[in-house]
């Protein structure tokens, strides 16, 4: 897009400058307009899963105008900071935990070429800048200047930290397989009949999906995860001190990264946006027959992805409603002496299996593995490109 | 402190008091930290100050404070009569309000010599081992909440309404009944009553195997439960611990089989099991109770939990019992005693078994309607005093566990 | 064992300490001298048949009418009375003691009471008898951690004292 402004004689960095605030403003749509559904929606199942109804009167029936009123609530609160909290760090942390979230979205294709920027480190760029998000929180618990707020800064740090081995492992494994760091290319990889799908790659890859589920949720401090926030103990853990506008900030931040995690393995390992009917392709609309149709396809593409990203956050939902919470050191257990090892286990079994079936057992429409050509062909194609 | 416009004129700088740090309350190494569970927590189930001295997450040394609910009830005893004093026994436990007032009826009546007819006996009965299944639906409930399992918590609470629907129906009160009062209780049941905690009593029986799946048998659980706060019979016996804190050690006392004659009177033709283990095994009344897990000791956390999920199984046989026998006996309901009765002169102690432990009351009379002395003996009391054994060297998480174990109610402790 | 063989076995290890005892009452007692009283405690738990392992329960009675006229008809002068209830789990007997004590030591008022703390015996002693320090007013010797339980820690009096008046102002909060 941003090329087609140039050729229409506008400055380079007034066209590329203009696309980039455009595509930042669209997500920033997407990641508020999820943070408010997903608000909307945990109350909805939660309630259900406790016998009983959500909000039921501020929006009708389902109560589905309870988040912006919500929202306005929260803006209208008072502003308040401990006497003794350090000013600077904790205005500043709210924002760099949101700006971790959102970047992750930057590279998050949600469906063939819909992407901010292509990456062709995409997977990388992730996880990197995932693992940025524990800074606010670190710098969140200092200050606030408590105590309690402090241990779930401490205890989120460690856990952030340690469950990014076994995650980077597990993310490594389809990566592996793929041959690529793109997500549009790993995608893409996944087109035509459910089977195509990563996840049935392998009886390996299918255990990996397991692990990587496990390592998400721990990454996103959902429960059964959730001791930097543990209600019962830390009352709010580092969030203690915050209310209002800063609160929904980290709050945004939290439902951004788990709807960003389930998109990631939803294009690692479930197929992008390709839903298990190849419906676009059956009924003629892929890109390079039409171009508004095959956007229309795209769309559907996109629809799929939503769908999955959906289907992942309700799940994490309900994990959260029916599990205990884990203690600190028997979160440090799982990671260590269980999804690392078996995240490892599965790095070689994937290896193995593709050494000895480097086509896969099953009738594939594309390719899978390393191609060097399409890897090519693709970024020239496609929108924006990077330009390292 | 940034005021708004319109209020500046009216502010007035608060004097903040700040500590003195050289005032502190014992030694303090420089890498430890002292943390302040405040009286307003989530997880300490009422107003209850623990201060805590850790090394990272690894708690040393808990020091309870307590004190912030006391209401100088014993203190009010000697001013009005006992009948009088009755609601406030509700208030202390009030979980389990039947059963405090069980406890000090039971009292006065010894120090008057005083029997209930049966009919009120068997009310009795239902009406404290009702309370007995509520207060520990709320024990399983917070325990859940406090560990991180938000559900379970309203799935007790659902159960509770019913029962606290029947109590009323019975005497107009949710929380503080003033039921049982001295020389039996003050109404007889409504119409209807028995075949509504009939049905109660089916829809309860249907929902403990779920609660057993989502708390008790569930891995995450008995992880964060089992091996936590182990207490050993010999320092339980000790402290004055008593009820399911005394039988998760493997003491098999309570009160309605080996307590005063006028206590065990009270179920002398019921069947039921004490529960505590036994060589090693539970008394199992059914198939589906959950398996003692492999990491679980004796005395620990997931114990006590546990033997309060089996009581309510053996309270929902009781009030069986009790209604076929109330339904059978056909006798006087029994007078409650006139708020101006005069005591005889002397003293009496008298404990039952409440659902958190024994509770005693003790009545000192000189002769007169108002007793000279009242003293509520709380079982939380004695069951939050081994809390700093307990807590030793476990991790900062496993606080709430423990405390959460105890079942305790600050309106008992600090009365 | 019956309450009359446990009197009797008291009796002669404490000699003529022991003064009084009603066996008849609703909760037979028996009365110990302050002094004696950690002994007689020692011997009732320690001694195999008797086993008194559990200890209940320990209150403070203030006797002393401030009604002036109510005051001429009693029979008894002002005094104090401890009462401690203990049982034993595996005899199944119970029995009260009774310490009989002047309202303040040495008859100075504001004097607190001294007692031997039992809280090396029974470890539950040390809750109870803070909470008797703390109500009504007697000091135990010996206690592991002496401090105030239910009231704060600055608090002034001893409420379930007969005579207590309730201050006007705590840190400023009105009280009465």
């Amino acid at each position: 897009m941003a090329d087609y402004l140039v050729q229409f004689g506008s400055p380079e960095w007034l066209a590329y400058g203009s696309v980039a605030i455009v595509q930042c403003l669209i997500l920033l749509t997407v990641m508020m307009g999820a943070a408010a559904t997903f608000t909307w929606m945990e109350r909805k199942v939660s309630g259900r899963i406790q016998d009983r109804l959500g909000p039921t009167r501020v929006g009708g029936r389902f109560g589905w105008l309870q988040s912006p009123a919500d929202g306005i609530k929260l803006l209208c609160k008072e502003d308040l900071m401990p006497a003794e909290a350090d000013a600077v760090l904790f205005r500043l942390a709210p924002y760099m935990s949101f700006c971790a979230s959102f970047c992750v979205f930057l590279a998050l294709p949600f469906s063939n070429g819909w992407v901010a920027q292509q990456l062709n480190v995409a997977v990388f760029f992730i996880l990197a800048v995932a693992g940025l998000e524990v800074f606010g929180v670190v710098m969140a618990g200092y200050a606030s200047a408590s105590k309690w707020s402090l241990y779930g800064a401490m205890r989120e740090a460690a856990q952030v930290v340690s469950y990014e081995v076994p995650l980077g492992i597990c993310v490594l494994i389809p990566v592996m397989v793929a041959g690529s760091l793109d997500l549009v290319t790993i995608g893409n990889m996944q087109q035509g009949w459910g089977w195509n799908w990563m996840i049935f790659h392998s009886p390996f890859m299918f255990i990996t999906f397991f692990i990587f589920v496990t390592c998400a949720v721990a990454s996103t401090n959902r429960a059964p995860f959730d001791l930097a926030e543990a209600e019962s103990e830390l009352v709010a853990g580092f969030l203690t001190e915050y209310s209002g506008f800063r609160w929904s900030v980290f709050f945004m931040a939290e439902y951004g990264s788990m709807v960003a995690v389930s998109g990631l393995g939803a294009i690692l390992f479930l197929g992008g946006w390709y839903g298990p009917i190849p419906v676009a392709d059956l009924i003629g609309l892929p890109h390079s027959n039409h171009p508004i149709l095959g956007w229309l396809g795209e769309l559907l593409g996109a629809c799929n992805f939503l769908f999955k990203a959906i289907l992942g956050v309700t799940f994490m939902m309900w994990l959260r409603w029916t599990l205990p919470r884990l203690r600190i050191d028997q979160v440090m257990t799982v990671c260590l002496k269980y999804c690392v090892p078996l995240a490892a286990t599965m790095f070689v079994g994937v290896m193995l299996w593709t050494y000895a079936f480097p086509a896969g057992l099953l009738p594939r429409k594309t390719p899978i593995g390393p191609n060097p050509e399409a890897a090519a062909r693709m970024t020239v194609e496609t929108t924006g490109g990077d330009r390292t | 402190m940034r005021i708004a416009k319109k209020y500046q004129d009216r502010y007035q700088e608060m004097p903040i008091e700040r500590v003195d740090p050289e005032l502190v309350e014992f030694d303090v190494r420089t890498d430890e930290m002292l943390i302040n569970m405040g009286p307003q927590h989530p997880s300490t189930h009422g107003v209850l100050r623990l201060v805590l001295r850790t090394d990272g997450e690894v708690v040393s040394d808990v020091v309870p404070h307590i004190g912030y609910l006391h209401r100088c009830a014993e203190k009010i005893g000697e001013k009005v009569s006992p009948r009088q004093w009755l609601p406030y026994t509700d208030r202390m436990d009030y979980l389990a309000g039947m059963n405090m007032n069980l406890g000090w009826a039971m009292t006065v009546e010894k120090l008057m010599d005083l029997d209930v007819p049966d009919r009120a006996r068997h009310l009795r009965v239902m009406m404290c081992e009702l309370n007995r299944i509520a207060s520990h639906l709320v024990a399983a409930g917070t325990y859940g909440l406090d560990l991180g399992s938000f559900t379970p918590f309203l799935y007790t609470f659902r159960e509770r309404e019913k029962i606290l629907n029947l109590f009323e129906d019975v005497c107009g009160a949710r929380l503080t009944y003033s039921y049982i009062t001295m020389g039996g209780v003050t109404a007889d049941l409504p119409p209807g009553w028995l075949d509504k905690c009939e049905r109660f009593l089916c829809e309860f029986e249907e929902v403990i195997p779920e609660l057993h799946a989502v708390l008790t048998s569930n891995e995450i659980f008995i992880r964060r439960t089992a091996g936590i706060g182990v207490l050993s019979p010999e320092m339980a016996i000790d402290y004055g611990c008593s009820g399911p804190v005394l039988r998760g050690s493997g003491v098999k006392w309570d009160l309605r089989r080996d307590g005063e004659p006028r206590v065990t009177r009270m179920y002398e033709d019921y069947e039921f099991e004490i529960i505590a283990e036994h060589e090693g095994s539970y008394p199992q009344d059914r198939d589906d109770y959950p398996v003692v897990p492999p990491q679980a000791v004796l005395g620990d956390c997931w114990h006590r939990f546990y033997i309060r999920m089996v009581e309510c199984v053996q309270s929902i046989r009781l009030i069986r019992q009790a209604m076929e026998k109330y339904r059978e006996c056909d006798g006087p309901l029994g007078e409650p005693i006139k708020v101006t009765q005069k005591l005889p002169k002397g003293e009496a102690y008298l404990e039952t078994e409440a659902p958190k432990g024994q509770m005693g009351f003790m009545v000192v009379s000189n002769g007169t309607a108002i007793p000279w002395r009242v003293r509520a003996r709380s079982s939380c009391f004695c069951n939050l005093s081994v809390t700093h054994e307990l807590c030793r060297g476990f991790l900062l998480a496993d606080i709430p566990a423990i405390i959460g174990s105890l079942d305790i109610v600050l309106g008992e402790i600090d009365r | 064992m019956n309450v009359a063989d446990i009197v009797d076995q008291l009796k002669q290890q404490l000699a003529d300490q022991v003064m009084r005892a009603d066996l008849e009452c609703v909760d037979p007692w028996v009365e110990i001298a302050a002094e004696r009283l950690h002994d007689a405690c020692r011997f009732l738990r320690e001694t195999p048949e008797l086993h008194f392992d559990y200890l209940h329960c320990i209150s403070g009675i203030d006797y002393l009418e401030t009604d002036p006229r109510k005051a001429k008809r009693i029979d008894w002068e002002p005094h104090f009375e401890l009462m401690y209830h203990l049982s034993s789990m595996q005899h199944r007997h119970r029995i009260v003691l009774r310490v009989v004590l002047p309202r303040w030591r040495d008859g100075v008022e504001g004097r607190l009471l001294e007692v031997a703390s039992v809280a090396d015996i029974w470890r539950t002693a040390d809750w109870h008898e803070r909470e008797v320090y703390d109500l009504c007013g007697v000091s135990f010797t010996g206690h592991p951690d002496f401090r105030r339980i239910l009231c704060p820690e600055d608090w002034e009096g001893h409420p379930l004292r007969k005579d207590y008046e309730t201050p006007e102002e705590y840190h400023g909060i009105r009280v009465k």
